[in-house]
C-alpha cells in the first residue's frame, strides 16, 4: 500500500527537437493519470493585433514571420484569402507556381522533421548528428532532399526562410527557363531517393496503437489538396473556408499561450496522417503503388504512421513539382493588378503541419481592420493531450519515468508541433502520488 | 608529441522568435555534419543537444526578450558564454513583435486570451543588447547560412568577424540590378538598409523592406522625402519604417518623424 502511494516527481527541463517552447505536466496517482497538460510557453507575439492598420500589400511579408519553417503556408493563405475578396483571377501560371512553391515547403519541412527531429528517437540517438554516425547514407539523403525543397522555395522567393516573392495577384518575378531546367533535372534525380526514403521510414519499427479520432484535411475533387480545396472531415463534413466558424471553435486554456480548437466540441487531427487518411486515393499512381508495397493500411488510427506519411507526401510533392514544371513557360506578367475592396476575406491551405485558416476584415483602402489566424498546432493541441493519455495507458504507467518521458516525447513529435506557430516549449513534470 | 586541440563549444539559444534564424544552421545540409566535426554543439534544443547551463565559447542567441523569465535567462546565457552573438532582427532590434511596444499590450492580451492573467508577457519586446553586453551582432530577418558560417570561421581562426554595415544599394550595383526606386518608382528601403542579403527583393523587381535593419549613416530624412514625392501618404511613409526592425533606433526615429503632424 505504502509502496503504491510512493510519490514520484520528475522534472525534465526542455523538450528537444520541437519547433518552439512547450512543457508537459504529468501527474500519476495510485496508478492513474490525474493530470496531463501540454503547456505551451512560447511568448505571445500578437500578430493578429499588429496587422491592424497595415496595407494588404504588406501582409505576405508580415505573416511569414509567424514561422520560419512554414512561411510559405502563411504567405499563400493570406494572399489567396485576399485575392478571393478582391475578386482577382490569377493567371494559370501563378496558380500552378503557387503549388510548386508550396511543394518546396512540404519537402523542406517534412525532411527536416523526419531526419532532424523525429527519426533519432527510433534509433536511440539524441540528434541527427548522432544518427548520421549509425545511418550516414540515410541522413545525408534526407539532408539532400531538404536542400531541394529549399531550392524550390528559393526559385520563387529568392530565399527559403521568409521568401520575398509572393504578392497579392501572383508573384513579383518569374524564374527564367534555364533555371527551371536545372531544377527539373534535380527533381527527376530525387524521385528514386524519395522512394528509398519512403521504404526506409516504413521499415522503422514503431509502436502499435489504435485510437479513434476525427481527421480533418482539405479535399479537392481532382488532386491531393495542398493549396486549394474545401475543408473535409472523416465523418463526412465538407465545407468551404468561409464555413469554418460554424463547425470549429477556439478556446483559451490558462496553461497555454496557444488557443485550443475543437470540432463540434471534440479534439481532432490535422496534418500529414489526416491528409493521407482522407486523400490517399488522389495520390499519383506510382506513389500509391509504393504505399501499397509498404503495407500501410489506410485510414490509419496509429499516429506513429505520421513518419511514413511525411515521406509519402515528400514523394508526392516531388512528383507534383515536376509535373507542373515540365509544363513551365515564362509568363507575360507574373502578377495581375489588384483593386482592394472592403469586406471579410477567409482562406485556408494545408501547411506542412495541417490546416491553416486565415480571416481578414478589410476596409475600402485595403487596410486590415481585424485579423484571425488559426494555425495547425493549436488545432492539434487537444488531440495531442488526448493521444498522450491513451498512449500512456497502452504503454503502461508502471514503466520507469525515463521510458514514460521518452514515450511522451515521441507521441508529441508525431504531430511535429510548431510551437512558434501556435505561439510555443517542452518541459515535463511527472508527479506520482 | 600529439596534442589534442579542444573543439570550440557552441550553444544556440532561443527567445521570442519564429525559429527561422536557427534554420541558417539546420538548413546547412551536409555542411551541418561538417560543422559538427569542427565545433561541439553543446546546446541547441531544436537540433537535440540540451545543456543550457554549461560554459561555451560562443553562444548564438535568436529571439527577443519579451517575458519576465527571459530577463533572467539572458543573464545566465551571458554568464556562461565567452562570446555572445545575437542573430536576427528579433535579437538585434526586438523583431516584428516589437510593434506592440507602442500599443496597449494589456488590452491586446485581453482581446486574444480569455485568461489574460495566465499570460506572462512584458509590455515591450526588446533586443538582447538592451539587457547584456553583446560581442557581435548579426542582422537580418532571417540571417542566412553564409553569414553564420563566416562568423564561425572567423572565430575558429581567431579573428574579429567582418561587419558589413554598407547599404543594400551597393549590392544592387555589384549585381547589376536596375534600381527599382528610380526605374519602377517603388518605395524601396535599400538606400537606408544594411547589406547582407544580396539585394534579394530588387532581384525580383520589388522594393526592399528593410529586413536587415538600418545601414550606417542612413539618410532616412532624404528617403522619406523621396517617398512623399512618389505619392506615399505620411502614414504609408511611417509604415515603411515599421517593419521587422521597427525598434532599431534609426528606423524608430524615422517612423516617429514621418508620423508627426507638420506645418505645410
Amino acid at each position: 500500500m505504502s509502496e503504491q502511494r510512493r510519490s514520484v516527481a520528475i522534472h525534465v527541463p526542455v523538450l528537444a527537437r520541437v519547433e518552439g517552447e512547450g512543457a508537459l505536466d504529468l501527474r500519476i496517482d495510485d496508478g492513474a493519470i490525474t493530470e496531463l497538460r501540454l503547456r505551451i510557453f512560447e511568448p505571445p507575439r500578437f500578430f493578429e493585433k499588429f496587422l491592424e492598420g497595415h496595407h494588404y500589400s504588406e501582409i505576405p511579408d508580415m505573416v511569414a514571420r509567424i514561422c520560419g519553417i512554414c512561411p510559405v503556408a502563411y504567405q499563400v493563405t493570406a494572399a489567396q484569402a485576399l485575392e478571393k475578396l478582391f475578386g482577382v483571377e490569377l493567371d494559370p501560371w501563378a496558380r500552378a507556381m503557387r503549388r510548386v512553391f508550396y511543394c518546396g515547403e512540404w519537402i523542406q519541412s517534412h525532411s527536416l522533421h523526419i531526419h532532424l527531429l523525429a527519426a533519432p528517437d527510433f534509433f536511440g540517438c539524441n540528434s541527427a548528428i548522432e544518427l548520421a554516425k549509425i545511418a550516414p547514407d540515410d541522413v545525408r539523403r534526407g539532408l539532400r532532399i531538404q536542400a531541394l525543397g529549399n531550392e524550390l522555395m528559393d526559385l520563387f522567393g529568392a530565399r527559403s526562410v521568409h521568401p520575398v516573392g509572393v504578392r497579392i495577384g501572383g508573384f513579383h518575378g518569374a524564374p527564367p527557363l534555364a533555371r527551371i531546367r536545372e531544377v527539373r533535372e534535380k527533381l527527376r534525380a530525387a524521385l528514386p531517393e524519395a522512394e528509398a526514403l519512403v521504404r526506409w521510414t516504413a521499415g522503422i519499427a514503431v509502436p502499435q496503437d489504435d485510437q479513434v479520432f476525427v481527421s480533418v484535411a482539405m479535399q479537392h475533387p481532382t488532386g491531393y489538396a495542398i493549396e486549394t480545396g474545401g475543408i473535409a472531415a472523416s465523418d463526412g463534413l465538407l465545407i468551404d473556408a468561409g464555413g469554418f466558424d460554424a463547425h470549429f471553435a477556439e478556446r483559451h486554456e490558462a496553461h497555454s499561450t496557444a488557443l485550443f480548437s475543437a470540432y463540434h466540441g471534440q479534439p481532432y487531427l490535422v496534418g500529414p496522417l489526416a491528409r493521407l487518411n482522407l486523400n490517399h486515393a488522389h495520390l499519383p499512381e506510382r506513389v500509391r503503388a509504393l504505399l501499397a508495397e509498404t503495407g500501410l493500411a489506410l485510414p490509419s488510427r496509429n499516429l506513429f504512421h505520421s513518419l511514413v506519411a511525411r515521406a509519402v507526401e515528400i514523394l508526392l510533392a516531388l512528383h507534383e513539382a515536376l509535373r507542373l514544371l515540365d509544363a513551365y513557360r515564362v509568363p507575360d506578367s507574373p502578377w495581375v493588378a489588384v483593386t482592394p475592396r472592403a469586406g471579410v476575406a477567409t482562406g485556408c491551405t494545408e501547411a506542412p503541419r495541417g490546416l491553416l485558416w486565415h480571416r481578414y476584415e478589410m476596409d475600402d483602402d485595403g487596410r486590415v481592420l481585424s485579423a484571425r489566424i488559426v494555425p495547425p498546432t493549436s488545432q492539434n493541441q487537444a488531440r495531442i493531450e488526448e493521444d498522450l493519455r491513451l498512449s500512456l495507458l497502452s504503454f503502461g504507467l508502471d514503466q520507469p519515468d525515463d521510458a514514460l518521458r521518452l514515450h511522451c516525447e515521441k507521441v508529441i513529435r508525431n504531430y511535429d508541433p510548431c510551437i512558434s506557430c501556435a505561439t510555443h516549449f517542452l518541459r515535463m513534470n511527472v508527479e506520482r502520488g | 608529441m600529439m596534442t589534442s586541440v579542444r573543439k570550440p563549444r557552441v550553444a544556440v539559444h532561443k527567445f521570442s522568435s519564429c525559429d527561422g534564424c536557427q534554420l541558417a544552421l539546420l538548413n546547412l545540409g551536409e555542411d551541418l555534419l561538417a560543422l559538427a566535426e569542427r565545433v561541439e554543439l553543446v546546446h541547441f534544443a531544436e537540433a537535440g543537444p540540451l545543456d543550457p547551463e554549461s560554459d561555451v565559447d560562443v553562444a548564438f542567441v535568436e529571439g527577443s526578450v519579451s517575458t519576465p523569465e527571459d530577463i533572467e535567462r539572458i543573464q545566465q546565457v551571458r554568464r556562461h558564454s565567452r562570446f555572445l552573438i545575437p542573430i536576427g532582427a528579433c535579437a538585434t532590434a526586438g523583431g516584428i513583435q516589437a510593434l506592440r511596444n507602442g500599443a496597449n499590450g494589456a488590452q491586446w492580451v485581453a482581446q486574444i486570451y480569455s485568461h489574460p492573467e495566465a499570460i506572462a508577457s512584458l509590455a515591450h519586446s526588446t533586443p538582447i543588447s538592451g539587457h547584456v553586453n553583446v560581442d557581435f551582432e548579426l542582422w537580418g530577418c532571417p540571417v542566412n547560412s553564409r553569414q553564420m558560417l563566416a562568423v564561425v570561421n572567423s572565430l575558429l581562426l581567431g579573428v574579429a568577424p567582418h561587419d558589413n554595415a554598407d547599404k543594400v544599394c551597393t549590392e544592387c550595383k555589384r549585381h547589376g540590378y536596375p534600381c527599382v526606386l528610380v526605374s519602377r518608382g517603388v518605395a524601396c528601403m535599400g538606400p537606408v538598409t544594411r547589406a547582407g542579403c544580396g539585394a534579394l527583393c530588387p532581384s525580383l523587381g520589388r522594393d526592399c523592406y528593410g529586413c536587415y535593419g538600418p545601414a550606417e549613416n542612413a539618410n532616412t530624412d532624404a528617403l522619406a522625402a523621396q517617398f512623399e514625392r512618389q505619392g506615399l501618404t505620411p502614414q504609408a511613409v511611417m509604415q515603411r519604417f515599421q517593419s521587422v526592425n521597427n525598434q532599431a533606433p534609426v528606423f524608430l526615429a524615422a517612423a516617429d518623424k514621418a508620423g508627426m503632424p507638420r506645418d505645410e
